[in-house]
């Protein structure tokens, strides 16, 4: 099953060999990184001519504060034509956390994106409504990184 | 009290603006139709929704920062509290990812389980749906006759379990535990009376002109717009696209059960409401053919490290001994990787990207909740409809908000 999914890696490849920066390959998923500056491109071609025409999954990942990149984001990738799925992962710094946003391609994008910037502070460039989604307005941080302590700095009011 | 008024956070103002020909209307938290605690902004016009913008996170738990402060097996318990409704399916697609990092190897007889289980739990999670749909509607009775149906459901869990709401029957490597003595005889007592049963529903329903012109038409959304937005399962099937992750994605061994997919081209609440009947029947092919194919054997891989030993074992061998202790106090090692597993739940895809560093306790989970994506479609689907459309539509989306917020 993972040939077809490398051979639509090769035609990425093909047309832009800056698209793809590495390629793996784990318990029978295929996973590409991508550079952040060409992740819309890199959607684009494979919505319009490889048939992922849906945005399965949108999630962060904290590596841990002394890590650099600090950052993924996980775009999980599946068609409704040939039932395959492929994994983007693009890695992003702490001091430049920004990715273009993907909710001109998918829809469905805007709620993730909100999502990964509630949980992890990631900037999703272009956004039409980057706002915290699961956490109240003014919480301070962002949760789900790892220097963030799991019961908070103090307790939580609505004051 | 004027205190209180001056703290009231600037998104909730719009309320507060003189009314010329539109005027907003703060539906929820505590609204009985939204299913939990949904709240939603509508700014009106007259009757007529001009927009509507979902607001959540009133349930919001912090479930996935807790993973990463658990061991695997401990991570099982959380997942039970997620969608309140399907907590088999739940704890399936937690113990599956595990697996697919340990590449372990399941039993025969723990497949079919699998199988049994999640499917009786999809019929109790539709039956939930279609009585508050229904109830939301203005049909009481509805509510009674399905929740009957249910608590059988229940109590069959209940009794293979333990626990009502949050089974946490399936472990990494199999099972809790074999199904109970005369387990089988229960389902298949239930499997008889269900047709009867849905037959009842499909009279007092179906054939109702009050529901027919209350959902036909109404919450439409094409099939672009649908895979556009990310919807899945029934939602999905609704608006002509035949994907069901049972069929396209096995898992469990669902590729060698023999059942149809429904599929309905409107893409209405009526066109929802038609898939999800008819998958009720789906289920109860697969339960009756899962039924037939139990046989005896193991319900735990041969993985000392991973599973807990039987019991008796502990008694005899001291290597069955030690492997309870570090299971239990410290956990099993995962190897590094990261895999995400998604299986159609009864709501749709449910999918969880798992992390792991190589340690007992997970990086990274998270949860791709189907009710989180279907929900964020509410505002294409409402505009333009009534307020009293709205709660149709939610009630067909059959979101439950404990997935959504996490």
């Amino acid at each position: 099953m993972t040939e077809k999914l490398h051979e639509f890696v090769g035609k990425l490849k093909e047309e832009n060999a800056a698209w793809v920066s590495d390629v793996k390959e784990a318990f029978g998923e295929v996973t590409i990184n991508v550079p952040a500056e060409w992740v819309v491109d890199v959607c684009w071609a494979l919505k319009t001519q490889h048939g992922f025409d849906m945005l399965a999954d949108l999630c962060g990942a904290d590596r841990g504060p002394e890590e650099d990149p600090r950052f993924e984001v996980n775009y999980h990738l599946f068609s409704t034509e040939h039932y395959n799925r492929l994994r983007l992962k693009v890695l992003l710094s702490e001091d430049k956390p920004n990715v273009p946003t993907l909710t001109t391609i998918w829809k469905t994008a805007d709620w993730h994106e909100r999502e990964t910037y509630d949980l992890f502070g990631v900037i999703f460039d272009g956004h039409p409504d980057l706002r915290r989604i699961l956490l109240p307005s003014d919480f301070d941080g962002h949760a789900l990184r790892k220097d963030y302590p799991l019961r908070g700095y103090e307790p939580y009011s609505m004051n | 009290m004027s205190v209180a008024v001056e703290n009231i956070p600037g998104q909730f103002e719009l309320a507060d603006q003189p009314l010329d020909s539109e005027m907003t209307l703060s539906m929820g938290p505590q609204h009985p139709s939204t299913h939990g605690v949904l709240r939603l902004d509508l700014r009106l016009d007259g009757e007529l929704v001009v927009k509507a913008i979902p607001d959540i996170g009133y349930l919001h738990t912090g479930m996935e920062k807790l993973f990463e402060y658990k061991k695997y097996q401990q991570g099982i318990v959380i997942t039970d509290r997620m969608d309140y409704l399907n907590p088999l399916g739940n704890n399936l697609v937690y113990v599956m990812a595990a697996e697919k990092l340990l590449n372990l190897e399941i039993p025969e007889r723990a497949q079919v389980i699998r199988v049994l289980m999640c499917e009786l739990q999809r019929i109790a999670s539709h039956m939930v749906w279609l009585g508050t749909s229904a109830l939301d509607l203005g049909a009481m009775s509805v509510f009674f006759f399905c929740f009957r149906q249910r608590e059988k459901i229940m109590n069959l869990i209940e009794a293979a379990s333990g626990g009502r709401m949050t089974p946490s029957y399936f472990r990494i490597g199999g099972l809790m535990m074999d199904l109970p003595a005369g387990f089988e005889r229960r389902v298949k007592q239930f499997m008889e009376d269900f047709p009867e049963a849905l037959d009842t529903f499909e009279t007092l329903v179906t054939g109702n002109t009050i529901w027919q012109s209350r959902t036909q038409g109404v919450g439409v959304i094409d099939k672009e717009e649908a895979i556009n937005w990310g919807l899945t399962g029934p939602c999905l099937r609704g608006s002509g696209v035949g994907l069901d992750l049972r069929r396209h994605n096995p898992y469990c061994g669902y590729e060698t059960y023999d059942f149809d997919i429904p599929v309905e081209t409107d893409g209405d609440c009526w066109a929802r409401f038609r898939v999800r009947m008819r998958e009720l029947n789906e289920s109860h092919k697969i339960v009756r053919q899962a039924l037939e194919r139990l046989k005896p054997g193991p319900t735990k891989a041969d993985a000392p490290k991973v599973v807990l030993p039987d019991r008796d074992d502990m008694r005899k061998h001291m290597d069955s001994l030690i492997h309870h202790f570090l299971i239990v106090a410290e956990g099993f090692n995962v190897p590094e990787g990261e895999v995400y597993m998604p299986i159609e739940a009864s709501k749709g895809e449910l999918g969880v990207y798992m992390k792991s560093n190589g340690g007992p306790k997970p990086d990274r989970v998270h949860f791709r909740g189907p009710s989180f994506v279907n929900l964020a479609a509410l505002p294409v689907m409402s505009e333009g409809e009534m307020v009293a459309d709205v709660v149709a539509i939610i009630g067909s989306l059959d979101i439950v908000l404990g997935e959504i917020d996490r």
